[in-house]
This record gives structure tokens, sequence and C-alpha cells, in this order.
């Protein structure tokens, strides 16, 4: 029963035995180091057209196509944030500014209101760092302590109780935020950070087991059952042996739940306090006039603002990213 | 970590109720806060609710007015329509990028970059972003005119015929780099020595790909069909940012429906009976869908 | 050391919500732009300056759509406001749900029934015990013209509907975009229910959109309505779904349009972009609506509070707000008029002064309407579904008499 979650990672029918189940041979229990991010990672694929040149240049014509795809909504967003009302009023959105303005951008962060309070987006900074570090922490630290369970100490049920669990990702929240409200009243921590994180970490940690599970589902069996052998237990095998290894899926699931949680708005709107609300619920606010003049210059600066904290994270992790989804992430 | 016979027993022990020891916390909240307020949403679609919830029973009312609500079918059409289209378009468009990756590409990593980037903002700076670039009177079209192309017409976004497949552009844009993310793990989470093999038996690589490489990443179309199935149902914010469901109720889709209702109508219990119906639908979907995977899982 | 230093946070944790909570005022609103933040920063002012504590809750978007979320959501959680910006039916459903304060004391003291207009009191109270303050009154049916647009196009003001369609050709004729417009249900809504009001008058509008009378929604002034709007949808640009009411005022100030349908917030942009009414820009009735008044009030709704601290200060904050002084400085800034009759009017630009004008004469000829459109009329699901219909009606190919028929439906929605 502890080992048949191991085998489920092997996939037979296809003829191809997939990184993890073909080196479940090779890289051995010793060298559970090797195991990391995955062994092709570095190199790159298999050329599909190694040496026609012509079909090079094609797939680098296409790449670059697909990179302005997907580059054109930053540049417009960042040409705006720098032009002033009348030039976009003026010009066409890919056109340059015709003269660089900050002005937009200082509005922002420091002078443009959100409500009474027009200190721009500033303070709502630590409001989300607050927000967001505590409930990234936890999620992710019950994910993998669940993910570890539900992979290698699996008993009578608990696949049925892990896919009971998968089910929570897929409620939509518009559903949960009544009771929900109800249950933090209850609590007595209605419109309190502490309730917020809560909210998140209930949501966001069947995510997190999801990828934890998928990830140790992969882990060699041999390198756990020498450790029982040797007596280790439930707690010093996680500590001493999966975790050493886990720093890939630690990545991905940190990127993937300070993405998800940083850019929640709905939560953020109505279970946090007035005074404590995260920066998307600022962002909101700035950017939606009711009956007022649109400042499109600062709604983009602004926007561009509360997404630098994640656009950070990818930028600097997101290598971290592939390679962790590699490592088995995606697997199972 | 030798132990004496004892305390191995004692652990042995310990080891048997701690897994479900640590399991339980996460299960009891599954169990209130997914299970239980699923079944109070259940409830509510049986009452009468309007501004606050009322637990009186009131039968099938709120599902029979739902149905006669030809904003929910259009709704539902939507769903249909973009979660298909989006599912669809993400797939190619995220394997196709992950293939061409593969090819020993110099500055792979500033382009997996690019690709990636969209999946860190969030759906309000996407739809934000799209609402400008498709605008007929600021976006492409005024560009394209710019550019001396007069008859260039491109308002998908305004015609009440098209602009769900505004949504599907910007979700597609929004989601794509992470499913080849996914991919290209998958790819490069395979082993050489089957393509080695492969190769030495005289296959072409394109033979490879498609015989060989796409079909183990099986698992990873689980995956991200998981996923994207679970974008495209809670779609709520993108749809919001980029057309508010309109023009009109064009692009109206339920989670909208079921929002607006709920909160800003007073019609919670309608709300509720769309809520219900979003979740079989999440579940008629995704039943099959977790089936195939643990079927195929256990095929060992 | 330790317990001396547990025994201290004991006492801060006893000690500081309490000593917070002394005249903590939590007001959830979205006013969160320019003027409007700049109004709502006065009552700040003023409450913090009677030593009250203030605590922003802003929401903004969707009209309010994000807020009333918000707001369901902390009364269900057993943690209201103070008090809320909510207005129209929507008062009288909360105070049926018993959530709302009775701040009639208040109200008595300060001579509310005096210094308000019958029809806006009769908004505020619920069970005849007032449960919400009004800040202002906006008026809904006004028409904004570019005047140096017209001379070009050698067209008049319009008066009356053949004159308002005379007026469109010339406008067209001469490369003007006669009517500036933006296509988002609530604006739609708006433009329909000038339309209604001038092609129907008052006592149709009120039949039809106050008593939702089901005759007369369905009959043959409705479907008149429809074929106007038809009519006016063809004088509109393509590019107007889903543009923003302030893009489309823009259109009217650089002259690319002639004329706006508008709520009298639209002359905010105006003056913002250094016009002056009068001169650069034209603010008249709608078509057909001389004398008649739709009106649009804000108001703050009071929710039932525990502490006595927080009633306290619930209470200043209900005088506050019907301040003359803050009535004055609130609608200076947004737009609007006072809703207390004896404000005065010195400060106020031409505009406001004929919408004072207009609504004390309308209000005596039984033309003060509720604008449906900004939930003043209906139940909020009402409301809804009429919006649906008619926001519907100007993105597809609908006839009038299914518009017609389809709104009657609406308007048996509860």
């Amino acid at each position: 029963m502890f080992n048949s979650a191991k085998n489920t990672a092997v996939q037979p029918d296809s003829g191809v035995a997939r990184c993890s189940g073909s080196r479940r041979t090779p890289c051995t229990v010793s060298t559970p180091a090797l195991r990391a991010p995955g062994s092709r990672t570095a190199q790159a694929g298999f050329v599909l057209l190694p040496n026609l040149t012509v079909g090079r240049a094609l797939v680098y014509a296409a790449l670059l196509l697909m990179a302005i795809y997907y580059l054109l909504p930053l540049y417009v967003m960042l040409t705006t944030s720098f032009k002033s009302l009348d030039d976009i009023r003026a010009g066409n959105m890919l056109s340059l500014p015709q003269a660089w303005q900050g002005g937009a951008w200082v509005k922002a962060w420091a002078e443009a209101c959100t409500g009474v309070e027009c200190n721009g987006m500033q303070g709502f900074f630590w409001n989300s760092i607050k927000m967001t570090l505590p409930a990234v922490a936890i999620s992710t630290i019950l994910g993998a302590v669940n993910g570890y369970v539900v992979s290698m100490w699996r008993f009578r049920g608990s696949d049925a109780l892990f896919t009971m669990l998968l089910v929570g990702c897929f409620i939509p929240f518009q559903v949960v935020l009544l009771p929900m409200a109800q249950v933090l009243g209850m609590l007595g921590i209605a419109n309190t950070t502490t309730g917020l994180v809560l909210v998140h970490v209930v949501y966001g940690t069947a995510f997190t087991t999801l990828f934890f599970r998928n990830f140790y589902i992969t882990v060699p069996d041999e390198l756990v059952k020498a450790a029982r052998i040797d007596g280790a237990g439930f707690w010093t095998i996680f500590l001493r042996i999966l975790l050493p290894i886990s720093g890939p899926i630690f990545v991905v699931c940190i990127i993937w739940q300070f993405t998800q949680i940083w850019n929640d708005f709905l939560f953020g709107v109505v279970f946090a306090s007035g005074e404590a609300q995260p920066i998307t619920v600022a962002l909101n606010n700035l950017v939606n006039t009711s009956t007022g003049v649109k400042e499109y210059n600062v709604d983009m600066a602004a926007a561009i603002i509360a997404a630098l904290p994640t656009l950070f994270v990818y930028m600097v992790a997101g290598r971290y990213f592939v390679r962790g989804l590699t490592a088995g992430a995606v697997k199972g | 970590m030798s132990a004496s016979p004892s305390q191995g027993r004692l652990s042995a022990l310990a080891d048997r109720w701690l897994p479900k020891l640590v399991l339980s916390p996460t299960l009891a909240a599954s169990l209130i806060f997914v299970y239980g307020f699923i079944a109070w949403t259940g409830w509510l679609s049986f009452t009468e609710s309007r501004l606050m919830p009322r637990y009186d029973w009131a039968g099938l009312l709120q599902y029979q007015a739902l149905f006669e609500n030809e904003r929910w079918w259009t709704a539902a059409a939507n769903l249909g329509i973009f979660g298909s289209l989006f599912i669809l378009f993400c797939l190619l468009v995220g394997l196709l990028m992950a293939v061409l990756l593969d090819q020993k590409i110099r500055a792979e990593g500033a382009l997996r970059t690019i690709y990636l980037y969209p999946m860190a903002l969030s759906f309000v700076v996407t739809g934000t972003a799209w609402k400008w670039m498709l605008n007929p009177d600021m976006g492409l079209q005024k560009v394209m005119n710019d550019l001396g192309f007069a008859n260039f017409t491109f308002d998908w976004l305004v015609n009440p015929d098209m602009s769900i497949y505004t949504v599907v552009i910007a979700g597609v844009w929004q989601s794509s780099g992470f499913v080849m993310a996914l991919f290209l793990a998958g790819l490069r989470g395979i082993d050489d020595s089957i393509i080695k093999a492969a190769q030495v038996d005289g296959a072409s690589l394109p033979t490879i790909y498609r015989r060989i490489l796409i079909p183990s990443l099986r698992p990873v179309f689980f995956s991200v069909l998981l996923i994207l199935s679970h974008i495209a149902i809670k779609s709520f914010d993108l749809v919001m940012a980029l057309t508010g469901g309109g023009p009109g109720t064009s692009s109206d889709v339920p989670a909208i429906f079921m929002y607006q209702f709920a909160f800003t109508r007073g019609q919670l219990g309608q709300g509720a009976a769309s809520a219900m119906m979003m979740l079989f639908t999440i579940v008629a979907v995704l039943v099959p869908l977790m089936y195939m995977e643990t079927r195929s899982a256990k095929r060992v | 050391m330790k317990l001396k230093s547990l025994t201290l946070a004991v006492m801060a944790a006893t000690l500081l919500p309490a000593a917070a909570f002394a005249g903590d005022v939590e007001v959830l609103h979205w006013w969160t732009s320019g003027g409007e933040a700049k109004s709502a920063a006065e009552l700040k002012k003023m409450m913090t300056a009677k030593g009250h504590a203030w605590k922003d809750f802003a929401v903004a978007g969707g009209g309010g759509d994000n807020a009333m979320t918000a707001l369901k959501t902390r009364v269900v959680s057993g943690n209201p406001p103070t008090a809320a910006q909510i207005k129209g039916p929507a008062i009288q459903e909360w105070g049926a749900e018993g959530v709302l304060a009775d701040i009639d004391a208040v109200a008595k003291a300060g001579n509310w029934d005096k210094q308000l207009p019958v029809v806006v009191s009769n908004v505020m109270k619920y069970k005849g015990k007032y449960v919400a303050a009004p800040v202002n009154v906006h008026r809904v049916n006004w028409l904004w013209v570019n005047p140096e647009a017209f001379k070009k196009a050698g067209a008049t003001v319009p008066k009356t509907w053949p004159e308002f369609f005379a007026a469109a050709d010339k406008l067209q004729k001469a490369g003007i975009q006669p009517v500036a417009h933006g296509g988002q249900p609530w604006q739609d809504a708006t433009l329909f229910e000038s339309v209604a009001l001038g092609v129907g008058g008052a006592d149709y509008y009120n039949k039809a959109f106050v008593k939702l009378d089901k005759a007369t929604l369905a009959g043959p002034t409705t479907v008149k309505v429809f074929e106007t709007m038809a009519k006016i949808k063809t004088y509109i640009d393509k590019g107007a779904a889903g543009r923003d009411w302030n893009l489309a005022t823009a259109m009217v100030i650089n002259g690319k349009a002639g004329m706006q349908f508008m709520g009298d917030w639209a002359k905010g942009e105006f003056t913002a972009a250094g016009k002056v009414p009068g001169k650069d820009f034209i603010c008249t009735d709608a078509p057909g609506t001389q004398n008649a008044f739709t009106f649009n009030i804000d108001s703050m709704a009071m929710f039932q509070q525990k502490s006595p601290a927080a009633v306290k200060a619930q209470a200043d904050l209900a005088a506050t707000i019907m301040s003359p002084a803050f009535q004055e400085v609130f609608n200076l800034n947004k737009g609007s008029i006072p809703a207390r009759l004896d404000t005065p009017m010195g400060k106020f630009d031409d505009c406001a002064k004929k919408s004072s004008f207009d609504m004390n004469a309308a209000a005596k000829s039984n033309k003060l309407v509720p604008s449906f459109a900004h939930k003043m009329a209906m139940p909020s699901a009402t409301e809804g579904a009429m919006v649906d219909v008619i926001s519907q009606f100007m993105n597809s190919s609908m006839t009038p008499a299914q518009a017609t028929e389809r709104l009657a439906k609406a308007g048996a929605v509860r």
C-alpha cells in the first residue's frame, strides 16, 4: 500500500518511461541530489531541423512573432504611462511619447486618490505584503506536508480524500463570499488581516497539496524504504530525506501562490478591513472612476506598479519555475 | 538513526496515526469551507433569498426563473464558446511554442520569460490593457488605419456577435505561456535514450515528436486541461475588465451572472441557483478528467 | 519578566480596541477619484474636527457593484460599517433586513423634514423614521451641447424631438458626430430614461417606471420611446460600445461630437477642461423634458452600531452630512446641487442654479421623477432586468415592438 503510489509515475503503456521513472535504477538511492532539476534542463532539446538554415530561420521568426504578441500590451502600457493626456488623446497607442514624462508615475505612487486619502499606491504595498507573505508561507508548508502524506503514507481512502481536496480548487470564489463572512464573523476575525490570510490559506492549500503530491510521487521508493528500515519516523523522513530535494517544487509552489494571492481582488475587497486593503483594491479604486476625469497614463502606471512584485518574481525566478516543473510538478 | 525495538514499535504506532492527523486540519477545512459552503449555497437556491440569506423553502422557483432567463442561456453558451476555444488555443499555442523552444534556441531564457510574464499579471491588468488595444477608436484598428490601411476594421470588441472572441484572445495571451512552460517541462523530462533509440531505428525527428514525445506528454495534458478548465469556468475578472459582459449582455459568462444577481441585484436565491449550475458543470467536466487520469495512472 | 510582558500584552490587547473604538466612523463609499474624492475628504475633515477617527472604506467599480458586495459580506459577518453609500429603494430593502439604525432623533433636532423636499425625505425614511442622510441631488435629464459645433453646422439647440433630429442631421452633414454616447448598460439606460420622459411625459414615466404598471409599459408609448431610441442609435458612432462616459464627454468638449445625454456630473469634465458654462458648452434639458426633473440622490444609510461611542459618532456623522456648510462644499466639488433647500446657491454656477430652480418648479408641478437608470425608482432586481433589455436593444437588431414586450416582462421581475 505504501509502494503502490510510486508505480503510478511510470507510464509503460506509451512505451516511454519518463525521466524520473527511467532514472529509478540509475539514479540511485545514495545520490538524491542528482534528481533535482531535470537532467536535460541545462542543455536544450532535440533539434527538429538540425541543418536546414531556412527551417531554423522559420523557427526563430515564429518565436519572435510570438514574442511580439506577448510584449505588445506591456509596450502599450509602458509608453502610455509616460505620455501626457493630450498626447494620449491625439496620437495612436503604438506611437512613442512625444515627450517622455514621469509625472504619471509620481502621481500613481504618491498622489493619486484611492478614497478620501490621496497618497497613491505606496501605502497599499505594505498591506499586500503583510497579507501575502504569511498566506504563501502557511499554504506552502501545509501543502508540502499534505503532499507528503498523500504520496508517501497512503492509507485506505487517502486517494478519495485527495480527490475530495482537489475539488476545492474548482469552487467559484463568488460562491463562498457570504458563508465565509459568516464563519469569519463567528470566529471574531472578520475584516482582519488574519481572516484574509485564513481565507487564502484555505483555498490555496488544495493547489499546493497537488503540486507537492505530484512531485513526491516521483521520488524513488528505495529512498524512503531504506530510511524506514533504518528506523526513521514520519517526520525524520520528511525533514531529512524529502525536504532537501524539494527545492524546485518549493519554487514552483511559492511562485504560483505568490502570484495568485498578490493578484487576488475579490477576497481582498470583501475580507480586508477598509484601511488594510491590498494593492489590487487600491488599483481598482484608482482606475475606476464613476464620475471623474480619467487619467489613462496614471492608470497604466498604477497597474504596472501593482504588478511589479509578481513581475519581479517571474523575471528572477522564472527559470527555476520551468526547472521546478520539469522536476515533477506536472506529472501524475 | 538506529533505535531500540520498543522505540521502533512506538514510532511505528505513531507513524500509523500521524499521517492522518497531519492531513486532518486540511480535510476539516475542506469539509467546511468547500463542501459545507456548497451545501449552504444549494439550500439558498431553494429559497426566496433576496438581499440577505433567508432559509424558508421555496422549491424549484429559482431554477425555473433561471431557465426562463435568456441572459442565463447567453452566459452559458458563451462559457461553451469561450471555454472550448480558450482551452484549444492555449493547448495549440502552448505546445507549439514548447516544441519550438526545445530546438536549441539562443536566448531561450529571455523568450521563456517573455512568454511567461503575462501569468504574473492580474486579469484586471490584462483586461485593461487589451481593452485599449482592441478598441476600434484607439487600438489596432486605428494603428492600421494610420498606417494607410484605410479599410482595415477590427471591431470585435464592440460587435455583439464577436465580443466573446476578444475574451478568448486576451485569455490565451495570459495563459498560453504557462501552458508552454508545462509542456516544455514535460518535454525536458523525457529520457534521452528513447530518442536515441528511435533515431537509431531511422525515425525522422518530426515523427519522433509526433509518435513518441507528444504522446508521452499525456499526463501533462491532464494537468493542463485541469488548470485551463478551472480558469475558464471561473473566468470573471478578465471578462469584467475587458468587456464588462457587453456590448449589451453579449459576452456575459456564468460567473458574472451569478455575481450580479447575488450581490448587486438583490436576487441571492437566483444567484445561488446559477452557482449550483456552475458547480454541476464543473463536476461534469472534472469527474471524467480525474477518472481518466487515475485510470491511466493505475494501469501499471 | 515573562509574566510581566504577558500581562502587559493582555492589558494592551484589552485596552487598545476600546480606545480605538471611541468615535470611529467607517464609511463605505465609491467616491475615489478627482472631485468626488475631494468632496468626501471634506466630510472626513469635518468629522476629525469633531474628534472622531475616520476609517476610510472606499471600494470603487461598476457604480457601486463591488461596494455592495463588500457591504453584504460585512453585514453578514456582523461587522457593518458606520454608514454606507446606498440610495433609492435599496434603502428600503436594507431597512427590511432590519440592519439600519434609526437616526430620527438627529433628524428631529436638525429639523430635516423642513429642510428637505418631500420626495427626498421619503427616500431617506424607512417606516417613517430616518435611516439615511442625503448628500446631494443629481439631475439626470441633461443634454450637453457644444455651441461651436452647432454654429459650424448651422444647427440650433433643440427643445423637442423633431428639432433634435433636425439638428442631428445638420451636424452629420457637417461631418460632426451628432451624439456622443458610451455603450455601457447604465449609459444606455440613462439615455433611455431621458427619451422616455421626453416622449412620454412625467405621468407616463411615473406609471411605467415607478409604479411599474404593466399596461403602460406594454403600451404604444413605450413602442414610441424605443422607436426614438432606434433613431438616435443611427446618430451614434460604432466605437461607442464599452466607451466610458467621460470619453464621450471629451468628444463633445473637443468638438468631435455635438451633444451628449448625461447627468450633471458631466459638468466636472467640462470645467476640468477649462470650459465655461453658457459660453463653451451649454447645459439644457433633454428634448421634451422642460420643467421635468429626473433626480438621482446620493445618500448615506446608517447601520446599527454596537458600542455607544460608535452610535454617538454616527449621530455626529448624520448631522454633519446635513449641515449647510458640508452640503455647499461637497456639491460645489461634485457638480450636483445640495439636497437641503436652504443652502445658499451664490457660489454655484449657472447650470447648478438652473438645476436647483427646476427642481423646485418640478416638485410643485409633480414632474419631479426618480431616475431608474441610477437605481432610484424600482427594486434592484427589476431595474437590472429592465437595463438588460434596454442594453440588448441598443446592441442588437431587436425591433421596438419586441423590446416593448420584453421590457414589460422585465417590469414584472421582483
